[in-house]
């Protein structure tokens, strides 16, 4: 094959092209796995890409899929040719939409990732749950399987929405083909205006509104007409089969890449034959080719246009020779009789009359579930049995309905002529990239087909990556991950101990090894499994310490351009010298914008790379190794150990159904099993140094640095190496206190010693938390760690919480989580549990937060001593403040009924329990602690009592004790897609607390812009730079007047923090926090970030404040700045933060304008709060003038 | 008045130039220094250094946590167009040179033989007409001879000058055990100014917060001693231009150091601290000073003062210090 006419792509870009060049209006928002096609639209227009007509695209991000959907509603219904791309909850939320858009006849394409929908949990992967739960809207439903599939069927989509009238979903699978990187023949401009009829462009125009020639759409009709309305449209949707193969013809001239409605593969005298849709297509095309070469006769029939469902079409695409199909659905239905496309080929061959025919339904792949061959093989095998099982699940063992089908996991159809390579790296060090560049390399270098697929870790911080790279000489159809792979590349030594990577190395293939250390030692290094490995399959054997070479070139922890240059020496894909020199190009075309600099850097990492490679011989034989301790991956109960053991060991698949709970509820406080250690260094205490402010226990983003203050004795027992020094606060006489550290937790991100205000008199550079390489440390760390987990907690009811130093002291119930390392929300989340945790119940918009508080294995949220801590849960992204609300009056109602049920039983019941529960005082938390005793009591007396009624108050008792509600949520959802619910639900009065964790960005899909993001600001969807000001959320709440408003910013005034939170507590109302939270998506050091909160609050661009309703109503003045006036201009904040700094070094002009209203609006916005603060009067009118 | 002088084969109208500093980084500014008078402008420093560690901080803030958590790849849009380089800063001295008709001098900082003559190349192309070498560094390593810290600097300006056909000033610190010496050696490897002193940032300790916080002190007119000897002594001992700066603040300083034998004077923290327009008021005190005291022009006080041309050639060495005490009492004394 030719090499100059194909690129290497992923499925979004692929699509993203062409519906950038075929519309006029796109309307964006952020959801996995669709986000890059906005990124993309949003990229292009901001570089003033033009679309077929010679025209740049308004790109609009909106504040929801709903939002999206109305917009690009509007949009099709005056005239414009309009477009949009989502996945999942998005789609959910763009269906009221869709049944207009299609009611309405109107031409429009969507563009879908196809990803799970949240149900017993929430997954970003793929599947079809969220295509099929739209098949009713009307739009037609056009499946790609591949990422040529998404470029070409883009356009077919496009072509055929026009000329029928017909709106179109097309999709393709989520992650499989949204984010592969496949060879491709990119559309020739001349193809896709071939493919468009101007005329119907045309008439779309005429349709639309317009007070030219005035017309009115979106009617109510009643009984009369509305049936007979809906039935108008038949002829169009009886049209659109034949409209869509036409235009796949047409295509199919024009390049020579045939399609049809139904494409069937396989042999001609096919008897068992397997019916999909998607990505899984292509794995069941090459399984059937392997299969048919080895005698059998099998087939896959591949759904492209799944509505309108064309039964004609279908049937005739069926070879005659079937006997037997079995149909896989990429969705379960619950409770139904079968899932869509099994329900459709029944009906559709019973319309055509072929009865004859063995229909079976199975379910495959949910949440990008694996689908290999060999589960393929079991497929077909099923249907040779006598009575094939129906309504079957492959790739899962369902060992409670029996659903599954066994399958041979050794079987591979791997082929000899296909190069298959495997890479384990971590994020950090820029394997990934490498691996994205050289795969590009092949396949624009070399005659080859290529493809690449990336699987990634559910942690933010010290993620694990695994880069799975094929080429060969035919299309690459493996749409499943690599089990036998001829290369092995092993980034980070570490692996080898836990991760098996050697296990997939094929026989007498290639293991490349980065390592420091020398060639005499390394083989008594190793894993004695790797060794047995190793000796067995007897591969070519590499070595480089990478890491030096990084150093040496400046390189830090990036080993990306090493390991690449390592992989083309060995691999021998490309010539040595042509290899070197495409590297060189690549290196050249991908920093090149970063600066000369950063090129020379990794040309220098080329050039030095290959003095470092060795090739080693390996030994004959294994060298044991002594036992050393290790640490077991979990602990745990039962539950803990087998099943989140299991995921954590990377063999999740192999979790049966039956260990699954039912319901998706898992217990807490999972996260302090899995010791991750992965940070290189970590704090140590200076114990005589320590003025025990507890400021670096406040800031830990990951809750492993910790305090306690407890009676001396207790030291009896302690290990010889634990830290022990007299508490210096004056409540904690007589009392002992120690700071320790978790170092198997902690990631290193030492914000902590970057906070810590104390210095040491001889020597300045120490502080009284230092940073020290962890290894030497773990083993007497981890003994400290545990005995320090064995001193009592000082339980909350004992804490007076007036300070930050007595609050650190308290246990944290948020601990360990997956976030990024430095992280700045979740100091505020762990703070949060320390002061209410033992009452508090969070309901979690979806976001960063609810990934690294809810995403299995292990879970951050836990219990104290007593057994009491959060109760956490995640409904939507859109509604947590519903769902909180949901929360409050319920447990409101229950409580209620709960007092009078007890008054009902008073006589019954002890007076003096019933009037000390009745009259309970629970505003802190010993008022909980004793109210908790007396339920106890109570309970006690009603299970003594044992009636009806005492029974009803005993299910309801513990609603007597108080509860605290919160919600949680980033920018996005309570500034956007949340903000309509968050603001009725603060407006109602009822006793809610929101913590709004303020990153300015969608965080958690990758750094969009919200509209919290300031002014300026550079972000994904505000590529060239945000033009409007940041919302002024909180002003927006003030107008109520009756609900707490506090704006925080923990590194500028940590007990400011504090005080809000016990503040909005205390309040008997709705209340709000904004916290300023840092994120990665600033472009920021984390290390240092608390400063960038303290320029932040400096500057004036963000405001410390606290509204308190109750001020107002004792006469005083609800509101109190308590920042400073502005003291350095905003300028000098906005230039510590990449965010700001890209815009000065994409447009410069742009930045100095938008810079100096910056600092015009942060004066004005200090103004107005310097006088509200001043008035005594309401808020509202205050706020009104 | 005449108060021409002639800079780097320029004929400049007055000896008043500004000095590299912040304030030309804005071309408002720069036209202002037009309009007040200067005779010339000396570019703010394009520092290689700088451009690097953006560089470098750019790239790790637009990969650092990509790549490894599959609903965030990235964290910040692809831009086709970065300005990491020198861009901004060629851009600004041909916005400079579309702007005013003063001569503009570029300042360059380089860190690598190669960043010194690309950057001086493409500086040239700007359109500058001349170019300042701001070559400073602190050798702190004990092992580094004096003779190698001298070798660099003349390989800077070998280099740089064998790249470009502008005339090169080369800004030097005191800080040579043979400063003449040095002198002559850089105007031997094709300096054709040299400009007496480079200030540098000076390191201070915060008691309070212990930190090392380095700041700006701005300088006073007792800073101008240093390069007056040294502007005195070289005159008509080394064949090159010399620019007089540090302390440069009133009229009488410009003066003097034109006597020493300065062909131009710089000025920097006077205008921070005065304003741009101040330069006006200088030169206007410059042509009361030269017309009360009856001269013809400023060319002929130029190195009236100089080691080789003063009534007392001892007063600029070693001995001075001593020699000036005894002075200074005398002159009390005669009081």
């Amino acid at each position: 094959m030719k090499t100059e006419n194909f690129e290497m792509i992923d499925g979004n870009e692929a699509a993203a092209r062409v519906a950038y060049q075929l519309n006029e209006v796109i309307a964006i928002y952020p959801i996995t796995p669709a986000s890059p096609m906005g990124e993309w639209a949003d990229a292009w227009a901001a570089a003033g890409l033009k679309n077929l007509w010679g025209t740049v695209p308004a790109v609009i991000e909106m504040q929801s899929e709903g939002g999206a959907a109305g917009a690009i509603h509007g949009a099709l219904q005056t005239g414009a040719l309009s477009t949009t791309f989502t996945a999942s909850q998005g789609l959910l939320l763009m269906i009221p939409n869709m049944f207009k858009i299609a009611g309405e006849l109107t031409p429009f394409v969507l563009h879908v990732a196809a990803r799970s929908l949240a149900a017993q949990a929430l997954s970003i992967f793929g599947d079809h749950s969220d295509v099929m739960a739209a098949r009713a809207t009307g739009f037609a439903l056009l499946c790609a399987a591949s990422v040529q599939e998404a470029q070409d069927l883009t356009l077919i989509a496009h072509a055929a929405t026009l000329r029928s009238r017909i709106p179109f979903l097309f999709f393709f699978d989520g992650f499989r083909t949204s984010h592969e990187i496949d060879k491709i023949e990119p559309l020739e401009p001349q193809t896709i205006r071939a493919m468009i009829d101007e005329n119907l462009v045309r008439e779309h125009r005429a349709r639309a509104l317009s007070p030219d020639h005035p017309v009115i759409r979106g009617t109510a009709q009643n009984p009369d007409v509305y049936f007979q309305a809906r039935e108008t449209v038949n002829r169009f949707y009886s049209a659109c089969p034949g409209i869509v193969q036409r235009a796949m013809d047409s295509f199919g001239d024009l390049t020579g890449r045939r399609y049809h409605l139904f494409d069937y593969h396989g042999a001609t005298d096919a008897e068992r034959v397997i019916m999909l849709m998607g990505s899984g297509c292509e794995a069941v095309h090459e399984t059937v080719d392997y299969l048919n070469a080895n005698g059998e006769k099998v087939g896959v029939f591949k759904v492209r246009l799944y509505r309108p469902f064309d039964v004609n079409a279908f049937a005739q695409a069926l070879p005659s020779t079937v006997k037997s199909i079995a149909v896989l659905d990429r969705t379960k239905e619950p409770g139904s009789a079968g899932e869509p496309l099994y329900l459709d080929c029944v009906t559709a061959l019973q319309e055509v009359g072929r009865t004859n025919l063995r229909i079976v339904g199975g379910r495959y792949g949910l949440s990008s579930k694996e689908f290999t061959p060999a589960m393929i093989k079991a497929a077909l095998d099923n249907l040779k049995e006598p009575v094939p099982k129906n309504h079957f699940t492959i790739g899962i063992r369902d060992d409670v309905a029996n659903t599954s089908l066994d399958y041979d996991k050794s079987f591979s159809i791997e082929p000899d002529d296909v190069f298959r390579a495997l890479f384990y790296g971590l994020g950090s060090d820029g394997t990934v990239g490498a691996n994205k560049e050289s795969i590009k390399i092949i396949g624009e270098n070399t005659g080859y087909y290529a493809q690449a697929y990336f699987v990634y870790d559910s942690k933010k911080a010290g993620a694990m990556t695994i880069s799975h790279l094929r080429f060969g000489p035919r299309p690459v159809r493996s749409t499943y991950l690599i089990s036998k792979a001829n290369f092995v590349g092993c980034h980070q030594p570490e692996f080898l101990d836990r991760h098996g990577v050697v296990d997939q190395l094929m026989p007498h293939g290639t293991f490349l090894l980065n390592t420091p250390v020398g060639p005499e030692e390394l083989w008594s290094n190793l894993p004695e499994s790797a060794q047995h490995q190793l000796v067995e399959k007897r591969p070519r054997f590499f070595v480089i310490d990478a890491h030096k070479v990084a150093r040496q070139c400046g390189m830090g922890g990036r080993i990306n351009t090493i390991m690449q240059t390592c992989f083309f020496a060995i691999s021998g894909v490309l010539p040595p010298e042509r290899a070197i020199s495409a590297i060189k190009e690549s290196i050249r075309k991908t920093y090149g914008k970063k600066g000369a600099e950063i090129v020379q850097m990794n040309l220098d990492a080329v050039d030095h790379t290959l003095s470092h490679l060795q090739e080693l011989q390996i030994p004959d034989h294994v060298l044991p190794q002594p036992r050393v301790s290790e640490t077991p991956l979990i602990e745990g109960s039962a539950f803990v150990r087998d099943v989140l053991g299991r995921i954590l060991a990377g063999r999740g698949d192999e979790v049966p159904v039956s260990a699954m709970p039912v319901d998706g509820t898992f217990p807490t406080g999972t996260s302090r099993f899995e010791k991750r250690n992965l940070a290189q260094e970590v704090p140590v205490w200076d114990e005589d140094l320590c003025i025990q402010c507890g400021k670096c226990v406040l800031v830990c983003p990951h809750a492993v640095i910790r305090s306690k203050v407890y009676d001396a004795p207790i030291l009896k027992l302690a290990p010889s190496s634990f830290k022990s020094r007299e508490a210096r606060l004056p409540e904690w006489k007589g009392l002992n206190y120690t700071l320790q550290v978790a170092v198997e937790d902690c990631t290193g991100c030492g914000i902590c010693v970057d906070v810590c205000p104390v210095r040491s008199k001889s020597e300045a550079r120490r502080k009284a938390i230092n940073m020290q390489p962890q290894l030497e440390l773990r083993e007497s760390e981890r003994k400290n760690w545990d005995f320090f987990l064995s001193i009592p907690d000082r339980g909350r009811r004992q804490l007076s919480f007036a300070n930050v130093r007595e609050t650190q002291v308290a246990q944290p119930l948020f601990e360990f989580s997956g976030a990024c390392a430095g992280c700045g929300e979740t100091p505020y989340i762990k703070l949060l549990t320390q002061l209410f945790g033992d009452r508090l119940l969070i309901a979690n918009a979806t976001g960063c937060s609810s990934i690294y508080g809810g995403n299995l294995p292990t879970t951050p949220y836990a219990a104290g001593s007593d057994g009491c801590g959060p109760a956490w849960s995640n409904s939507l992204f859109e509604d947590a403040a519903e769902f909180g609300l949901g929360f409050r009056v319920s447990l409101d109602k229950q409580r209620e009924f709960a007092e009078e049920l007890l008054q009902r039983l008073r006589g019954q019941v002890p007076e003096n329990i019933v009037r000390e529960i009745l009259d309970a005082d629970q505003r802190d938390a010993a008022g909980v602690f004793a109210q908790r005793q007396r339920v106890a009591d109570l309970k006690r007396e009603l299970l003594r009592l044992n009636s009806d009624e005492a029974m009803q108050l005993l299910s309801l008792a513990d609603t007597l004790v108080r509860k605290s509600v919160w919600i949680i949520g980033g920018d996005g959802w309570g500034y956007d897609i949340g903000y309509g619910g968050l603001d009725h639900v603060l407006a109602s009065g009822h006793n809610v607390k929101v913590l709004l964790l303020d990153t300015e960005v969608y965080s958690n899909t990758g750094g969009q812009c919200s509209k919290s993001t300031p002014l300026g600001a550079v972000a994904k969807f505000a590529s060239a730079g945000k033009r409007t000001p940041k919302k002024d959320l909180g002003l927006i709440a003030m107008s109520y007047g009756n609900i707490y408003v506090a704006s925080v910013a923990m590194g500028a005034k940590d007990e400011h923090t504090l005080k809000s939170f016990l503040e909005a507590e205390a309040y008997n109302g709705p209340a709000l926090i904004i916290a300023y939270s840092h994120c990665i998506a600033h472009g920021i050091n984390m290390t240092t970030a608390m400063l960038n909160q303290k320029a932040a609050v400096l500057s004036g661009q963000w405001l410390l404040y606290r509204y308190n309703p109750e001020q107002s109503q004792n006469g005083g003045t609800p509101l109190h700045v308590d920042s400073a006036a502005p003291k350095v201009p905003v300028e000098e904040y906005l230039n510590l933060e990449n965010r700001f700094k890209m815009l000065s070094k994409s447009r410069p002009a742009d930045a100095k304008r938008l810079f100096q209203e910056a600092q015009k609006q942060v004066d004005a916005r200090w103004q107005l709060y310097q006088q509200l603060a001043k008035s005594g009067s309401s808020s509202k009118e205050n706020v009104k003038a | 008045m005449n108060l021409t002088s002639q800079y780097l084969g320029m004929k400049l109208r007055t000896p008043l130039v500004p000095s590299a500093s912040p304030l030309s980084d804005n071309l408002d500014n720069v036209k202002r220094m037009e309009d007040a008078g200067a005779a010339a402008v000396v570019f703010h420093s394009l520092f290689e250094e700088h451009i690097q560690s953006e560089s470098r901080q750019l790239h790790h803030h637009l990969t650092h946590g990509t790549e490894s958590y599959a609903e965030a790849l990235t964290y910040f849009p692809e831009l086709d167009e970065l300005t990491v380089g020198p861009e901004i800063y060629l851009n600004e001295i041909g916005a400079a040179k579309a702007a005013v008709a003063i001569p503009i001098i570029a300042s360059l900082n380089g860190s690598t033989l190669g960043g010194w003559t690309e950057y001086a190349k493409q500086i040239e192309q700007a359109g500058a007409d001349a170019l300042e070498l701001n070559i400073y560094w602190i050798p702190t390593d004990p092992e580094m001879q004096a003779s190698e810290v001298e070798s660099r600097y003349l390989e800077i300006t070998k280099h740089v000058k064998a790249v470009v056909s502008i005339p090169v000033a080369v800004k030097l610190s005191p800080f040579f055990s043979s400063f003449a010496h040095m002198a002559k050696e850089l105007v031997s490897a094709g300096a054709d100014a040299l400009v007496l002193f480079n200030r540098f940032y000076q390191p201070d300790i915060d008691v309070e917060g212990l930190e090392v916080s380095p700041n700006i002190l701005l300088s006073t007119p007792m800073a101008m001693r240093l390069p007056l000897r040294w502007i005195a002594i070289l005159r008509g001992r080394v064949h090159a231009d010399l620019a007089a700066t540090s302390g440069i603040h009133r009229a009488t300083d410009v003066i003097k150091m034109v006597m020493a034998g300065a062909d131009v004077t710089m000025l920097c923290s006077v205008l921070l601290r005065r304003g741009i327009g101040h330069i006006r008021v200088i030169e206007h005190e410059i042509e009361q000073w030269l017309q009360e005291h009856e001269y013809d022009s400023l060319d002929q006080l130029r190195g009236s003062m100089c080691q080789r041309s003063c009534p007392d050639p001892e007063a600029f060495e070693r001995a001075q210090y001593i020699r000036g005490i005894s002075t200074s009492w005398r002159t009390i004394s005669n009081l």
